[in-house]
């Protein structure tokens, strides 16, 4: 047959996933960090409705210690395709008395981003929240639905999941529960960059090796900034690094790195030793960290 | 290389506690230097923790804190690793007969299954339902892994022997000879894993992966007929696309092109494909497993959960139905019972109207019985209330299959192949 169309069988999964949220919910809603999986989650969501616009809004929960280059990123690509972006903001639940900053070495507001979520959902009547977690990142992710029911306090219990039988996905839920969706469940950080180049999607410039003034803790590297709790024997030096996960800059180690293209990027991801979350500091906190924080509603 | 070009080979493991699974899917990563620096260093620290000699890759994928403390695993777990030629990915599944559940549902989204064996203790009953299941789901391909050669000296007449026991089963079976590989390893050595054993120069064929890897897809995929179920009508209401009106679904079965004659069911209106999109591109064809939106020449209705068939190649359309039910959900499926049916994206009602039996998943027959408990497996007729446009599981995996809903929890409590 002439010029047979062959997919990508990850890439039409994922629209097959996106577009049974569509169909099935009445209130999806597309979280996005701005970071490179959310980003293709975009990409995907285009793909599955074209011509037609995507038919949800975006979710930004917004911890205020975001990288600004994230943010600007952020507001161009909504513009560019026309998309609604609802931003929420850690500081706004601080001020509410809703949760407390850490204090100390490790301070960061990466978990307090649970609650600003929650109360978002509640706010929008979001019924699924579409989100860009991978099952290859970390291993109490490897056991995750690609329809995931929360209950009211968006908790999840790993114990108690659908099958997911074939590619059959059964979004039924009652009033009160929600569904975390993960299209790209199945991709591995490796496809989502090979994806990114073979798309050529644009990515926020942080991915990039540039120069940043950076300082050394527990074999990690650390934005210098206000933002980032630093003692004073913890000197500052210019490097050239890059990051390989946009979260917050209180908990997203650099990695030192000369990938200035993204041919460069995928050929240092191919090489690389240390894994995507290696350089995470808040899975660092114990070996079970991502489990216990999955359990009370984080992403 | 990238994505598109990699070949993607999807793999279910299934094994008894101690079988030595997940040590051998950490072997793989290992050897396939799919573990991190950080991971490797994570897996020596816990087992020096624990007081071994040797490095316990099985801590590579067992996940969850009740898992480590209990040591087994719960649940499927999804590994990635590839080679330069092969994306792969791993439904790891445990090998507990309450968990059949677990199996069953790591099979489906699967082609092959590795079923691991204890050198030392041969064919044992868990082996007779891992491969009743690998049967009923129509694995392409069943990799028998012979573990724990090491402690049995390495011994051929131990191998031939399981050999000999398995092949038994597969008399009983709808594999071919062909469709079955025997392969003696030791996951915890490396021997015969990604490497060939210096200990077992008896063994001729492939190592494990050398195996998996000349497995091709195409060899995986059925080709039957094209089946398109709706997911969702695109109507843009741009200036650009005013009168867009496109059904997007995903393909199974066989290629579609432009010029296509289909039939549209319920409705069975025919019409041409008129053109097929893929994000901004038109295409001339789709080859299955293409998530993509077709337009047709004429009007004709056609909404979420309709077919679009080749016209001359139409399935059956009943609102009576056999199926073999494997009980995924505590509640047992009983006489008179109500659900919603989901086959592929359709849903309609269903009302079990009679169980035949429930079969032995060890090969050794049937049993009258008036519920399916979980885990069980057993014939089942339904009433629908509407019909769904299906194949036999046989002819077609994917328009073979369906779901059960509980209408009260809404949990997925069955799953169905059509006979």
């Amino acid at each position: 047959m002439s010029n047979l169309f062959i997919p990508n069988p990850k890439e039409a999964e994922s629209i097959h996933i996106i577009r049974e949220v569509a169909a099935q919910f009445e209130r999806p809603v597309l979280l996005f960090s701005g970071g490179k999986d959310s980003i293709t989650l975009v990409r995907l969501a285009q793909k599955a409705f074209f011509p037609a616009k995507i038919p949800f809004p975006l979710l930004h929960v917004d911890t205020g210690h975001n990288f600004p280059e994230t943010i600007e990123f952020r507001d161009q690509l909504v513009k560019e395709l026309g998309l609604e972006l609802i931003v929420r903001n850690v500081q706004d639940s601080i001020d509410q008395g809703k949760v407390r900053e850490e204090k100390g070495r490790y301070a960061s507001r990466n978990s307090l981003q649970t609650t600003t979520l929650l109360d978002a959902i509640e706010e929008f009547k979001f019924d699924a929240c579409i989100g860009g977690a991978r099952r290859d990142e970390e291993k109490a992710r490897a056991k995750e639905r690609v329809f995931s029911v929360r209950d009211d306090f968006g908790q999840w219990d790993e114990k108690n999941q659908r099958p997911e039988l074939f590619d059959m996905l059964n979004g039924k839920i009652h009033v009160g529960q929600n569904v975390r969706v993960f299209p790209i469940s199945n991709w591995t950080e490796l496809d989502v960059w090979e994806y990114i180049r073979t798309e050529n999607i644009a990515i926020p410039s942080i991915y990039f090796a540039h120069k940043r003034e950076v300082f050394f803790r527990d074999g990690l590297i650390w934005t210098a900034n206000e933002h980032v709790y630093r003692e004073a024997h913890e000197e500052v030096t210019e490097k050239w690094v890059r990051f390989r996960t946009v979260g917050d800059m209180t908990c997203t180690a650099a990695v030192l790195s000369e990938a200035v293209s993204l041919d460069d990027v995928v050929n240092e991801i191919r090489q690389s030793t240390l894994s995507e979350r290696g350089a995470r500091i808040d899975d660092k906190r114990s070996e079970a960290a991502m489990e216990t924080r999955k359990k009370v509603g984080y992403f | 290389m990238n994505i598109q070009n990699r070949k993607l080979i999807k793999i279910a493991t299934a094994g008894s506690v101690d079988d030595g699974k997940s040590t051998l899917i950490g072997r793989l990563l290992y050897d396939t230097h799919s573990l991190t620096t950080d991971k490797i260093e994570a897996i020596e620290r816990s087992s020096r923790q624990r007081g071994y000699d040797y490095l316990d890759f099985s801590l590579a994928t067992d996940g969850l804190v009740a898992e480590r403390e209990q040591g087994i695993t719960i649940d499927v777990a999804h590994i990635y690793f590839n080679t330069d030629k092969t994306n792969f990915i791993v439904a790891d599944t445990p090998g507990h007969v309450e968990y059949t559940r677990n199996m069953v549902t790591g099979a489906s989204t699967s082609q092959v299954a590795i079923i691991l064996i204890d050198a030392r203790k041969g064919v044992i009953e868990q082996t007779y339902r891992h491969f009743f299941i690998a049967n009923l789901l129509r694995m392409s391909h069943v990799v028998v892994a012979i573990n724990k050669m090491d402690l049995v000296n390495y011994s051929e007449d131990v191998f031939l022997k399981i050999k000999a026991d398995f092949d038994a089963l597969v008399s009983k079976s709808n594999f071919s000879e062909e469709q079955i590989t025997f392969i003696p390893v030791s996951a915890l050595k490396g021997e015969n894993v990604t490497r060939k054993s210096e200990h077992m120069p008896w063994y001729v064929g492939n190592t494990l992966l050398d195996h998996l890897e000349v497995l091709e897809p195409e060899d995986l995929q059925e080709s039957t007929a094209a089946r398109f179920p709706v997911q969702l009508v695109i109507r843009p209401k741009t200036e650009a696309y005013h009168d867009f009106r496109g059904f997007s679904g995903k393909l199974y079965g066989n290629s579609l092109q432009v010029g296509d004659r289909v039939t549209v069911l319920p409705s069975g209106n025919e019409s041409t494909i008129k053109s097929i999109h893929f994000f901004d591109q038109e295409l001339e064809s789709a080859a299955p497993g293409s998530s993509i939106v077709l337009t047709l020449a004429d009007e004709v209705n056609c909404s979420r959960g309709d077919m679009i068939v080749k016209s001359g190649e139409v399935p059956k359309s009943e609102k009576l139905l056999s199926a073999t039910i494997c009980q995924v959900n505590s509640k047992p499926l009983q006489v008179g019972q109500k659900y919603t049916l989901q086959h592929g994206v359709n849903r309609v009602l269903a009302k079990v109207d009679r169980i035949e039996a429930k079969v032995h998943t060890d090969f050794s027959g049937t049993e009258e019985t008036d519920q399916l408990k979980l885990n069980d497996i057993g014939k089942v007729h339904f009433k629908l209330s509407k019909p769904i446009h299906f194949d036999s599981y046989h002819q077609s995996k994917s328009n073979g299959a369906f779901i059960l809903i509980d209408e009260g929890s809404f949990d997925t409590v069955s799953v169905g192949f059509i006979e």
